[in-house]
C-alpha cells in the first residue's frame, strides 16, 4: 500500500505520490461540489485513476455555518488503478469550523489540513460549539496545518470587479482550487476554459472565479506550500470520459435505443438521487427519447407500460419510495409480460430516510416486493460506467423475453464518477426485436403463444391490421390469452412465468472469480460494494494472505455457475450495505452458509474496514 | 428508428390501413371480440357498450388503430369485449396507461373505461392530471354512484345519506359532481349522458371521437343489483321533464313545451325559471366554446344530483395545444436543429482523453 503522506518537495522538486485523497469541505453555500467536480476534471485531464464520492446534506440549504450545512466532495486521484473513492483523506480543504468539525475525525494522522482562517469567526465557531478556535493551542498538532485568509485574499483578487463584498467573497472555493492546484500540479487551463464558458453571460462573474483561481495558484507558490506530483496512470489504450453512474444510465438507456430500434419513453417522478436520470434523457430528443414527469411514481411506471405495449421501451426511474408505489403495476407488468425497465437509485431506508446517502437495502424489495409468485430478472450495476452496462443489459433481457426487468444502482454509484473508457458503438450487442406481424393460430393472434425457447410471447403492438388482442391483469388462459379461472392453467401460468426467467440463466455471463487458486474464502458482493471488496482483497493478498473474490452482477436469476462455485470455497464471506439480504438469497438458494458483514450508514464500505474484517476470517 | 421514435419495421404497415374488410366496411360485429359478456342481465353497461360498437365504424379509422384501456371495477371489464386492441389494467390508474400510449404513438386513437370509483377514488389524481395534460384520450366515466365489482359500498359520486353495505347508517360524505370536477381540471371536451339514451349517447360519442385533445363523457349508468333507478328521475319514462338538453348556440329551455328556462341571477348562480314569465331574451344561451369555463361550471352546479332537472350534452369544447402533438414537434424540432441521434458523438460528448 502507498502512502499518502509524504514529506513535501517545492515548486522546484515536487515529491512525486503514487495516490493521493483529498476532500473538499464547506458550508452548502460554498460550491464544494463544483470545486471538487472541477478538482476531478483536471486530474482526468492529466490521465490520473480517479474515484470520487460526493456527500451532501439532503437540505438545499441548512442555515449557513451549521454541521447540519456541511457539503464534502472526496476524490481519490493515482497513477495507478484504484478502485475506491478512498478511506480516508491525507487531504482536508475545510472552508469553516463546521466543515473542520464534521471531517476532521477522517482525516489521516499527519495529513495536510488546509483551512480558510477567516471563517473562524466567533459566530461561526460557537454555532457548532466550539469554545476556542481550535487553529489555536494544540488541538491540531498531529497535523500539517496550513491557515490562509481565502476570504480576505479572494475580495482582494477581484477588487477591480463591480461585485460587492459580498458575491465577491463567493469565488473564495476557486481560490481553495488554486491553492490545491499549485500544491498538487494541476494546470488552470482547463478550468479557466470551463468557467469562461459557464459564465459566459456573466462576464463579472467568470472574471471574479477565475481572479480568485489565479490568486489562490499564485499564493501557493510564493508562499511555498508543499509541492507534490501524481504522475498519469496506465490506463487501457482508448478514449475516456469521466462519467457519473446516472449519466452512464442515461447513456446505456439510449444505446439501448439505438440499438433495439425500439424507441424510449421515460415516465419519471423526481425523486433523489434518481432524478438526474431523467434531466439527462429529457435532453435526448433528437434520439426520438419522450420522457414524462408524470403526478407520481404509480403514473409514471403506468404510462412506461403503455409504451412497452404500445412498441418503445417503456422505462421508469426512482429510489426506494417510489419503487414501493410502482409495485401493484409492476405485478401487472410480470402478468402482461410486456419489455420495462424499472431503475431504482436506492437509498437509506426505511421511509423517507437519507434521501442523499447510499445503502443496498432494496435487493429483497426487487426480489419479492410484489403481492403473488411475481418473478422478474434483477441486474445490478457495481461501478458508476457499469451503469451503462446495466442498462444495455437489462434492455437486452426485457426486450428478449417480454418482461420486466429492474435495475439496480445507488445513491453513491449514481453521483459518483470513475473515468470510463468510451465503448466503439460497433462493439455494443445487437439487440434484435422483432414484432409480431401475423396470425399465429389460423386466422387468430394468441398473445399468450410462447417462443419454445426463450418462452417469451410474441408482441404484437397496436396499429398492426388482424392482431388485434385485448391484455390484463386478470389470470390468462395458456396460449389464448383470454381470462381464465382454471385452477390447472393459473398453476401452469404461475410455472411458465418462472421457468421464463430461471432459464434466463443459460444467456448471462457466468459469474467470475479471482484471487488465489487455494484460498479457503470467497468473498461475494453485489453492486457498488465492488470497489471496496476488491480494494480490500487486494491489500490482502498484498501482505500475503490467501483470498477469492467474486461479484454478482445478476441477482435473479443467478448465473447458472454460482452454486457450483460457492461450494469450492470453505467459507463465504457476504459484505452488504444492509442486514444481509443476499446473504439471506444464497442460504436459501444454495443451502450454503455465509458470513455476512454488514454496514448501513449511508456511506460506501471503507476499503480498510472491510480489509480488517475480513482478515478475521482467514 | 423513424425522425419520430416509431417503431421500424418493415412487416408493418403504417398509416392508415385497410383492416379485414377495409374502413369503410367495417361494421358493429367487427368491433364484436369473440368472449362472452359476463355482466349482469339489465345492467346499464350493455347499452354502452352497444353505442360504442355502433359508432366506432362510422369514424372511418381503421380497427386496428383503436385502443381500449380500463381499470379495474365491472364498467373495466370493457375492453374485452372489443375486438381492438386493449389493456385491462389495475384499479384507477387507466388514464395513465393511455397517456403512456397516446403519448408514444399520436397515430391510435385510445379511448379509457372507467368507473366513479376507479376514476374519481382511487384514480382521482390520475384522471385530472390526464385532463390538465389534454392528451389525446376519449375518457368514459361510467357513474353508477356506487362500487359495482366488490359488491355495493357506497362511491365517490354516491349522496349524502347513502346507506351502502359500508355506510349502514348513511354516507357523511359529499359528492363529487365529475363534470364540476373535469372542467375544474382544464379538460377540453367535457359532456354528460346517460347509458339508455338510444340517440343521444352516440351523438355524444361521435363529438368525443371528433375532438382533438381530452375527451370526458360522464356517463349516467344503471347498476340495477346494487344501485337500481338512482338515475330514473331523469332517465324514467314520462320523466323527461328533468333532462335539460345542451345545444351550442341556441337557449337553454327543456321541460313540456320547453316551457322552462336557465336564466343567470346578478350573483351569478343559475336558476330555472318559466320561460313565458321571464322572457326568452332573459335565458342563457348556451355556448360551448367560450374561452372560460365559468359558465360551463355554472352550469354543472344547476342540478346537485339526477333526482332535479339536469344538464345532458356537451358543456365545454375548446382546442388547446395536445400533450402528445407537443412532445411529437419538440422531438422533430431537436432533429432538426442537433441533428438524428448519433450515438459514438453523444458517448464522446464531454471532456475526454486519450491514452495510447
Ligand atoms: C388496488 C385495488 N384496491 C381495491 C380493489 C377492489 N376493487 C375492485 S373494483 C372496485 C370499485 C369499482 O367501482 P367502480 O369504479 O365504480 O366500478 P363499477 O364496478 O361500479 O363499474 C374496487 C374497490 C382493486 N381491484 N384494486
Ligand atoms: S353489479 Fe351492477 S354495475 Fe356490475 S355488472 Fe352488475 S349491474 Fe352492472
Ligand atoms: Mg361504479
Amino acid at each position: 500500500m502507498s502512502a499518502q503522506i509524504a514529506p513535501p518537495g517545492t515548486g522546484q522538486e515536487r515529491k512525486e505520490l503514487d495516490r493521493v485523497v483529498i476532500r473538499f469541505a464547506g458550508d452548502s453555500g460554498d460550491g464544494m461540489q463544483m470545486t471538487g467536480d472541477r478538482f476531478t476534471s483536471v486530474s482526468a485531464f492529466l490521465g490520473n485513476d480517479l474515484s470520487t464520492l460526493p456527500d451532501f446534506p439532503a437540505e438545499i440549504r441548512a442555515p449557513a455555518g451549521t454541521l447540519a450545512g456541511v457539503s464534502a466532495f472526496q476524490i481519490h486521484f493515482s497513477d495507478h488503478d484504484i478502485l475506491t473513492p478512498g478511506d480516508q483523506p491525507g487531504v482536508l480543504v475545510a472552508m469553516n469550523p463546521a466543515a473542520l468539525k464534521a471531517n476532521l475525525k477522517d482525516l489521516l494522522p499527519g495529513g495536510l489540513l488546509i483551512v480558510n482562517e477567516d471563517a473562524f469567526d466567533k459566530r461561526n465557531l460557537e454555532k457548532v460549539g466550539y469554545t476556542t478556535n481550535p487553529l489555536d493551542g494544540g488541538s491540531l498538532e498531529g497535523f500539517q496545518v496550513t491557515r490562509i485568509h481565502m476570504t480576505k485574499m479572494t475580495i482582494a483578487a477581484v477588487k477591480d470587479s463591480t461585485l460587492n463584498k459580498k458575491e465577491a467573497e463567493r469565488s473564495k472555493n476557486m481560490l481553495a482550487l488554486g491553492v490545491i492546484c499549485w500544491m498538487y500540479g494541476r494546470p488552470l487551463e482547463p478550468t479557466i476554459a470551463w468557467l469562461e464558458k459557464k459564465f459566459s453571460k456573466k462576464p463579472e462573474i467568470a472574471n471574479a472565479t477565475i481572479a480568485a483561481l489565479k490568486a489562490g495558484h499564485a499564493f501557493g507558490e510564493t508562499a511555498e506550500l508543499a509541492a507534490y506530483s501524481v504522475k498519469p496512470a496506465t490506463l487501457a489504450p482508448g478514449t475516456y470520459r469521466r462519467i457519473t453512474g446516472n449519466q452512464a444510465i442515461a447513456f446505456g438507456l439510449i444505446a439501448a435505443s439505438v440499438q433495439s430500434k425500439v424507441p424510449l419513453l421515460l415516465g419519471s417522478y423526481p425523486i433523489t438521487p434518481a432524478s438526474d436520470i431523467l434531466h439527462e434523457l429529457s435532453r435526448y430528443k433528437n434520439f426520438g427519447v419522450r420522457t414524462i414527469q408524470a403526478e407520481d411514481e404509480i403514473a409514471a411506471i403506468s404510462m412506461a407500460i403503455g409504451a412497452s405495449f404500445s412498441g418503445h421501451l417503456g422505462v421508469t426511474t426512482t429510489s426506494g419510495p417510489g419503487l414501493d408505489l410502482k409495485s401493484e403495476a409492476l405485478g401487472l407488468a410480470v402478468s402482461l409480460e410486456l419489455p420495462l425497465l424499472v431503475i431504482d437509485i436506492q437509498r437509506g431506508g426505511p421511509s423517507t430516510g437519507l434521501p442523499t446517502k447510499t445503502e443496498q437495502s432494496d435487493l429483497l424489495h426487487a426480489m419479492y416486493g410484489r403481492h403473488g409468485e411475481s418473478p422478474l430478472p434483477i441486474v445490478a450495476s457495481y461501478s458508476p460506467p457499469s451503469c451503462f452496462w446495466a442498462a444495455i443489459e437489462g434492455a437486452r433481457l426485457a426486450l428478449k423475453y417480454m418482461t420486466p426487468v429492474i435495475i439496480l444502482s445507488d445513491g453513491y454509484l449514481a453521483n459518483g464518477a470513475e473515468p470510463w473508457r468510451i465503448p466503439a458503438v460497433e462493439k455494443l450487442p445487437e439487440i434484435p426485436v422483432r414484432f409480431a406481424s401475423q396470425p399465429n393460430v389460423g386466422e387468430d393472434f394468441w398473445p399468450y403463444l410462447r417462443d419454445e425457447t426463450t418462452l417469451a410471447r410474441p408482441w404484437a403492438i397496436p396499429g398492426t391490421p388482424g392482431l388485434e388482442h385485448r391484455i390484463g391483469g386478470l389470470e390468462k388462459a395458456d396460449g389464448s390469452g383470454n381470462i381464465s379461472y382454471d385452477p390447472d392453467n393459473h398453476n401452469l401460468m404461475t410455472l411458465l412465468r418462472q421457468a421464463k426467467i430461471k432459464a434466463i440463466e443459460e444467456d448471462i455471463d457466468p459469474l467470475e472469480w479471482d484471487g488465489d487458486d487455494d484460498a479457503r474464502v470467497l468473498v461475494l458482493g453485489w453492486g457498488s460494494t465492488y470497489g471496496a471488496i476488491g480494494a480490500a482483497c487486494r491489500r490482502l493478498r498484498l501482505r500475503g494472505l490467501k483470498v477469492a473474490r467474486a461479484h454478482l452482477k445478476h441477482l435473479n436469476p443467478f448465473p447458472k455457475n454460482t452454486g457450483e462455485l460457492l461450494s469450492r470455497f470453505d467459507e463465504v464471506i457476504i459484505p452488504e450495505m444492509n442486514m444481509g439480504q443476499l446473504s439471506k438469497l444464497i442460504r436459501a438458494e444454495f443451502l450454503i452458509d455465509v458470513i455476512s458483514i454488514n454496514q448501513v450508514k449511508g456511506l460506501p464500505f471503507r476499503a480498510g474496514d472491510l480489509e480488517a474484517e475480513i482478515e478475521e476470517h482467514l | 428508428m423513424s425522425e419520430l421514435g416509431q417503431p421500424e419495421d418493415p412487416t408493418i404497415e403504417r398509416g392508415i390501413t385497410e383492416g379485414p374488410g377495409g374502413v369503410s366496411t367495417l361494421t358493429r360485429q367487427d368491433f364484436m371480440s369473440d368472449q362472452e359478456v359476463r355482466w349482469c342481465a339489465g345492467c346499464g353497461d350493455y347499452a354502452i357498450l352497444a353505442a360504442v360498437q355502433s359508432v366506432l365504424p362510422g369514424l372511418g379509422i381503421p380497427r386496428e388503430k383503436f385502443v381500449f384501456v380500463s381499470g379495474i371495477g365491472c364498467s373495466s371489464r370493457f375492453p374485452y369485449y372489443m375486438n381492438t386492441y386493449g389493456i385491462h389494467s389495475i384499479h384507477g390508474r387507466a388514464p395513465a396507461f393511455a397517456t403512456g400510449i397516446a403519448t408514444a404513438r399520436p397515430d391510435l386513437n385510445v379511448w379509457v373505461v372507467t368507473g366513479d370509483g376507479d376514476g374519481l377514488s382511487i384514480g382521482g389524481n390520475h384522471l385530472i392530471h390526464a385532463l390538465r395534460r389534454n392528451v389525446n384520450l376519449k375518457i368514459l366515466l361510467f357513474n353508477n354512484q356506487i362500487y359495482g365489482l366488490t359488491k355495493g359500498q357506497y362511491s365517490p359520486t354516491s349522496e349524502r345519506g347513502k346507506v351502502t353495505k359500508s355506510t349502514p347508517f348513511g354516507s357523511l360524505e359529499t359528492p363529487f359532481n365529475p363534470v364540476s370536477l373535469a372542467l375544474a381540471a382544464e379538460a377540453t371536451f367535457v359532456a354528460r349522458t346517460y347509458d339508455v339514451e338510444r340517440k343521444h349517447l352516440p351523438e355524444i360519442l361521435r363529438r368525443a371521437a371528433a375532438h382533438r385533445g381530452s375527451a370526458f363523457i360522464e356517463i349516467y349508468q344503471n347498476c340495477n343489483i346494487f344501485n337500481d333507478g338512482a338515475f330514473v328521475a331523469l332517465t324514467g319514462k314520462g320523466r323527461s321533464g328533468n333532462r335539460v338538453y345542451l345545444e351550442h348556440g341556441k337557449p337553454i329551455v327543456f321541460g313540456p313545451d320547453n316551457s322552462k328556462g336557465v336564466r343567470m341571477k346578478k350573483d351569478g348562480a343559475l336558476e330555472v325559471v318559466n320561460v313565458a314569465d321571464a322572457g326568452l331574451d332573459q335565458i342563457m344561451v348556451h355556448d360551448e366554446h367560450h374561452e372560460s369555463q365559468s359558465l360551463a361550471y355554472a352550469l354543472s352546479r344547476l342540478s346537485s344530483g339526477p333526482t332535479m332537472p339536469t344538464p345532458l350534452g356537451v358543456f365545454r369544447e375548446v382546442e388547446k395545444p395536445v400533450y402528445g402533438d407537443g412532445i411529437e414537434r419538440q422531438l422533430r424540432m431537436a432533429a432538426e436543429q442537433q441533428g438524428p441521434g448519433d450515438l459514438s458523438k453523444l458517448l464522446n460528448s464531454g471532456d475526454t482523453w486519450t491514452v495510447d
